[in-house]
C-alpha cells in the first residue's frame, strides 16, 4: 500500500479533513497472452477526488484504468490476478464471481474519443438508464436534463434533443458521453485521455467539467499531458513499464518528486 | 451518489433478467442455424434414399429414354461438360483481364465509373435475363442457333461479374511495395502485370473462377431460354476423331442437353419412377457443385493463411 | 531483343544504346497500349452486355407493344397469350411473382437477420468458422434441386398439414426459395454489423448493457442501411427466381393473392414458353420479352435502392 502524508488542508472542496479511499488495487497484475502489462500495483484511489495517472505511451496506464471497469473481460486471453477493493462495501472488482455488468453499473468511463451511439441526444444520455430499466418518462426526462446540466451541455441542446448525436461537434459529443456517463449516478468515473481528440476549447471547458464533478464523484483520470494532469488533478500516480513509480499529491509530484525516474519524465528528458 | 447496499440487490435481480436475453437468443440464433442445417440434410438425404440405387455406369453411360429404368445422363453430362469448356474458355480471359484493366490501368472518370456500375449491376441481374439476351441477340441476330456456342457465351457473361470482383480483390489484397519495387526495375506496366501481378493472384482469381463455374453447372433457366432441347438421345459431335484432322469443331454448333435440365426434365414427369431418375441426377449434380465450392472455400482459407507478405 | 550488354566498345555501345534504346521504347510502347486496349474492351464487355440486355428487350417489346395497348398489358386480369382469346394482362405474372417473393422473404429475413446478429455477436469463433462456410454451401445449390426439394418434399409434407393443398402451389415454392435467400441476407446483413466499430460497443458495455441490448440497441441500429441493402438484396433475388418457382408452382398463370394455390411467375412464364415450340417473330415470342422487361425494370427498381443504401452505410464509419 502506497502511503500519502496527508496536510490538513486538502486540494478540493470536501467536508472531511482526511479523504477516505473509493478503491484501492492491491497486488494488481494484469497480463494478455504471454505479455505482463501491469505488475504488482498498490494504490488508493480517493473518494471525491481527481487522481491522474501519467507515463510515456505504452506504460500501462490506460490497462490499469479499464481493470476496474472490467472491460478487459470483453476480450479472450486476459488475466487479471492481485484485487481491486471498492468501499464502502469493501467488493472485489476483480473477483470471477462478480459480474462484470454489475461492476459497470456502478462505475462509468468516458472514452478518449468520444463514441456516442447512433441515435438521438436524448436517447444517448437516456440509454443507461434505460439499461437500468428505467421506463416511466418523467424520470427519464429528470434524470437526463440532470445529467445534460452537470456536462454543461444542457443549455446547447435543450432545444435538440431528438437530434442525432452526430451533428455535434467534437467537443460537445465528448461532453455528451460525459452527461451519458453521469446520467446513472455512478460512484466513480474512469476517463481515458478524454481530450487527447478534442482542440484546446473544448479541452478546457472539459477540464473545467472534471474539476466541478469532483465533489460529486470520484475521478481516476488517464492523461499524457502533464500539464492538464498538474491542473486538473488532486493526486497523480506515474506509471512506467506497467509499474506504478511513484504516487503522491499532486503538487508534491511535480513541484518536489521523491524519484529520479518521475523527475526525469516530468522535466521532460524522456517520454 | 452512490448506491446503497439494498440498490445493489435490485441491481443484481435486474442483470439476471436481462442475462436472461443473452441465453435466450443463443438458442434462438441456433434454432435458425438449425433451419438450415435440416433443410439441406433433408434435401441430401431424400436425394440419396431415392437416387443412390440408381447411380451405376449405365446410369451414367446411357441416353434419356421413355422408359425411366433406362434412362440415363450420358448426353446430360457430355453437354454439361462441353459448355462448360466453352464458359471457362470465355470467361476467364475476359473476366480477368477486365478485373486487371480496372485495377491496373483505369483511369479515375466517367467511363471507369460505367463500367464498375455495369459489373456491379449485372451481378443483381437474373439469370432468365441473360436467356433473354442470348436469345434475342446470340441465337437470331448473331445466327449462333441453340447450340454450344451460344449457351457457353450466355453462361459466361453471367458469371462474368464473379470472375472481375474475384480478379480485382485478389490483386488489391497485393501490397503496392511489389509493384513499386517491379517499376523501379524498369518493368513497363504490362510486364508488372503479367510477371508479378497476376502470378500473386492467381489464388484469389482461381478460387473466384471455380465459385463462378459452380454456379453456371447449375443454372438451368437461361440455357432453356435459348432453346436447349430437354430430350436428347444422342451426343454432339465428338471433339476429337481418330482421322485428320484430328480436332473438330463441329460439336459447338450442336445442340445439345445439360445435367440441371435433364433433372428439371425428369422432375416434370408425373411416373414415380422418373422421379427416382431426377433424385439421381439431382445428387451428381450437388455433390459436383458442392464439390467445387467447398474447393473454393478451402483455397480462400489456405490462401489467408499462407500469405504472409 | 538482344541484350545491349553483349557489344564491344563503349563508342559502339553508347551509339547501339541510344538509337536502339529509342527504337525498342517506341515499340514496347506501342505493345503496351495495343495491351490496355485489349483489356479495356474486356472491360467494356461489361458495359455491351448492359446495353444489350436493354435493347433486345426494348426491341422485342417494341414490336409487342405496337400490337398490345400499354393499358391493356397493365390492367387486364388474365394472362392467355397462347390461346386463340388471347389476353395480355400482366397482373396474374405479377401476383404470383409478389405472392411467392413475400411468403419467402417472410421465411429469409427474420431468419437471416437473427442469424447474422447471432453470428456477429453472440457465437463463439468454432461455431462461426463452421456456420459461415455452411451458409454460403446453401447458397450454392442449384436452384432446380430445391425445385425438385420443394415440389417432392415440401408440398407432400405441406398436404399432411392441409389435405386440401393442391400439388403445385406457391407456399412451398416460397419457403425453399426463402430459406435459399437466407445465405444472401446474412452475410450481408453480418458484415453491416461487423462494420460497426467496437468502440460503440465498448461505450455500450462500459454502460451495464448486455450482450442482448448492446446487439439489439446500439448495433444493429448502427448497421441499419447495410441490414436493409440486405433486405433489398433478398428481395430482388427472390423476384429473379425461375426454377423453384417453374417447378413447385405450376406454369398456369393464376391472379390471385392466396399462396396455396398455383400460379406462374413472370419467370416460369418465359420458361414455360422457351420449353415450346415459337416461331421467331410471333407474337407469342414477344410476350416472354415484354414479361423479362418488366421483371427488369424491377430488379432494377430494387438493386439501385440496395446500391445507394450500401453506399450510405458505407461512409458512415
Amino acid at each position: 500500500m502506497v502511503t500519502v502524508a496527508m496536510p490538513q488542508a486538502l486540494p478540493g472542496a470536501s467536508p472531511a479533513p482526511v479523504p477516505l479511499p473509493k478503491a484501492e488495487a492491491r497486488g494488481l497484475s494484469f497480463s494478455y497472452g504471454t505479455f505482463q502489462a501491469l505488475q504488482h500495483i498498490d494504490m488508493a484511489i480517493y473518494e471525491r477526488r481527481v487522481t491522474a495517472l501519467i507515463g510515456p505511451s505504452g506504460c500501462g496506464k490506460s490497462t490499469f484504468l479499464r481493470c476496474f471497469n472490467r472491460m478487459h473481460d470483453l476480450y479472450p486471453g486476459n488475466r487479471y490476478e492481485g484485487e481491486i477493493r471498492f468501499f464502502p462495501d469493501n467488493t472485489n472488482l476483480l473477483d470471477p464471481h462478480v459480474d462484470p455488468i454489475e461492476v459497470r453499473m456502478r462505475i462509468s468511463m468516458v472514452f478518449q474519443k468520444a463514441n456516442p451511439f447512433p441515435k438521438s441526444i436524448y436517447e444517448n444520455v437516456a440509454y443507461g438508464l434505460r439499461v437500468r430499466g428505467v421506463k416511466r418518462r418523467v424520470i427519464l426526462d429528470e434524470k437526463v436534463e440532470n445529467a445534460l446540466r452537470g456536462a454543461a451541455l444542457w443549455d446547447e441542446v435543450k432545444d435538440r434533443l431528438n437530434d442525432l448525436a452526430f451533428n455535434l461537434s467534437g467537443g460537445q459529443q465528448q461532453r455528451l458521453c460525459i452527461a451519458r456517463a453521469l446520467a446513472t449516478d455512478p460512484e466513480m468515473l474512469l476517463f481515458d485521455e478524454p481530450t487527447s481528440a478534442l482542440d484546446p476549447i473544448a479541452t478546457a471547458s472539459i477540464e473545467e467539467l472534471i474539476t466541478e464533478l469532483k465533489s460529486r464523484v470520484t475521478i481516476l483520470i488517464v492523461t499524457h499531458n502533464m500539464q492538464q494532469a498538474a491542473r486538473v488533478s488532486d493526486f497523480t500516480a506515474y506509471m512506467y513499464l506497467g509499474k506504478l513509480i511513484e504516487f503522491g499529491i499532486t503538487d508534491d509530484i511535480f513541484i518536489k518528486p521523491k524519484r529520479k525516474e518521475t523527475e526525469d519524465y516530468i522535466t521532460g528528458r524522456f517520454g | 451518489m452512490s448506491d446503497s447496499p439494498v440498490g445493489l440487490q435490485e441491481i443484481r435481480a435486474l442483470i439476471a433478467a436481462h442475462k436472461r436475453w443473452d441465453i435466450i437468443f443463443g438458442v434462438i440464433g441456433l434454432l435458425a442455424l438449425m433451419v438450415g442445417v435440416l433443410t439441406f440434410a433433408a434435401l441430401f438425404i431424400e436425394m440419396a434414399i431415392k437416387g443412390l440405387p440408381l447411380l451405376s455406369w449405365d446410369f451414367f453411360t446411357s441416353f434419356p429414354s421413355r422408359k425411366p429404368d433406362q434412362a440415363g445422363i450420358l448426353s446430360a453430362w457430355v453437354g454439361s461438360t462441353l459448355v462448360m469448356v466453352v464458359t471457362a474458355l470465355a470467361a476467364v480471359p475476359l473476366g480477368v483481364g477486365a478485373g486487371v484493366y480496372l485495377e491496373e490501368y483505369a483511369p479515375k472518370n466517367w467511363m471507369t465509373d460505367l463500367i464498375e456500375i455495369n459489373v456491379t449491376n449485372l451481378a443483381g441481374v437474373p439469370s432468365i435475363i441473360y436467356g433473354l439476351l442470348a436469345l434475342g441477340l446470340f441465337v437470331y441476330q448473331f445466327g449462333l442457333g441453340q447450340s454450344i456456342l451460344t449457351a457457353g457465351l450466355t453462361l459466361a457473361l453471367l458469371i462474368l461479374p464473379v470472375v472481375i470482383v474475384a480478379t480485382r480483390e485478389a490483386i488489391r489484397s497485393i501490397p503496392g511495395v511489389i509493384r513499386e519495387g517491379a517499376y523501379a526495375l524498369g518493368a513497363t506496366k504490362w510486364q508488372t502485370t503479367s510477371d508479378h501481378i497476376l502470378p500473386y493472384a492467381r489464388g484469389g482469381i482461381l478460387t473466384g473462377v471455380i465459385i463462378g463455374m459452380s454456379r453456371a453447372i447449375g443454372e438451368t433457366a437461361p440455357v432453356i431460354t435459348i432453346g436447349a432441347l430437354t430430350f436428347i438421345a444422342f451426343l454432339p459431335p465428338a471433339p476429337v476423331h481418330a482421322e485428320f484432322p484430328f480436332l473438330s469443331f463441329e460439336w459447338i454448333m450442336s445442340p445439345f442437353t445439360v445435367m440441371p435440365i435433364q433433372m428439371f426434365n425428369w422432375t416434370s414427369r408425373p411416373e414415380a419412377a422418373f422421379q427416382q431418375n431426377a433424385a439421381a441426377a439431382g445428387l451428381v449434380l450437388v455433390v459436383m457443385t458442392l464439390s467445387m465450392n467447398a474447393l473454393a472455400i478451402y483455397l480462400r482459407y489456405r490462401l489467408r493463411k499462407k500469405i504472409k507478405w | 531483343m538482344t541484350s545491349i550488354f553483349h557489344t564491344n566498345g563503349m563508342e559502339a555501345m553508347s551509339n547501339y544504346f541510344v538509337s536502339d534504346r529509342l527504337a525498342r521504347r517506341k515499340l514496347r510502347h506501342v505493345k503496351e497500349r495495343i495491351i490496355e486496349f485489349i483489356l479495356f474492351l474486356a472491360a467494356l464487355l461489361s458495359v455491351a452486355t448492359t446495353i444489350g440486355i436493354v435493347l433486345i428487350l426494348l426491341k422485342e417489346s417494341f414490336v409487342f407493344f405496337q400490337a398490345v395497348s400499354l393499358w391493356d398489358f397493365l390492367t387486364d386480369t388474365q394472362w392467355t397469350p397462347l390461346f386463340s382469346d388471347a389476353h395480355y394482362g400482366i397482373m396474374p405474372l405479377l401476383s404470383g411473382t409478389i405472392v411467392s417473393s413475400m411468403v419467402a422473404l417472410l421465411v429469409a429475413i427474420p431468419l437471416g437477420t437473427i442469424i447474422a446478429i447471432y453470428l456477429s455477436e453472440f457465437a463463439p469463433f468454432s461455431v462461426r468458422e463452421v456456420a459461415k462456410p455452411f451458409l454460403e454451401l446453401l447458397g450454392g445449390i442449384p436452384t432446380i434441386v430445391y425445385g425438385y426439394f420443394a415440389l417432392l418434399f415440401v408440398t407432400p409434407l405441406l398436404q399432411k398439414i392441409y389435405p386440401g393443398l393442391p400439388g403445385f402451389n406457391l407456399l412451398s415454392a416460397g419457403l425453399v426459395m426463402g430459406i435459399m435467400i437466407i445465405p444472401y441476407v446474412s452475410s450481408v446483413s453480418e458484415d453491416a454489423m461487423r462494420a460497426v466499430p467496437m468502440a460503440l460497443r465498448e461505450g455500450s458495455y462500459a454502460m451495464g448493457a448486455t450482450r442482448f441490448q448492446t446487439a439489439t440497441w446500439v448495433v444493429t441500429p448502427a448497421a441499419f442501411s447495410g441490414i436493409a441493402a440486405a433486405y433489398i438484396l433478398g428481395i430482388s433475388r427472390a423476384v429473379g427466381e425461375t426454377m423453384i418457382l417453374a417447378v413447385a408452382a405450376g406454369m398456369q398463370p393464376n391472379l390471385t393473392w392466396n399462396p396455396l394455390e398455383p400460379a406462374a411467375t413472370i419467370t416460369a412464364y418465359i420458361v414455360q414458353v422457351a420449353l415450346g415450340d415459337l416461331p421467331h417473330g410471333s407474337i407469342g415470342y414477344q410476350t416472354i420479352f415484354a414479361a423479362g422487361l418488366t421483371l427488369m425494370l424491377l430488379t432494377l427498381f430494387f438493386n439501385v435502392l440496395g446500391h445507394l443504401l450500401r453506399k450510405r452505410y458505407r461512409q458512415a464509419y
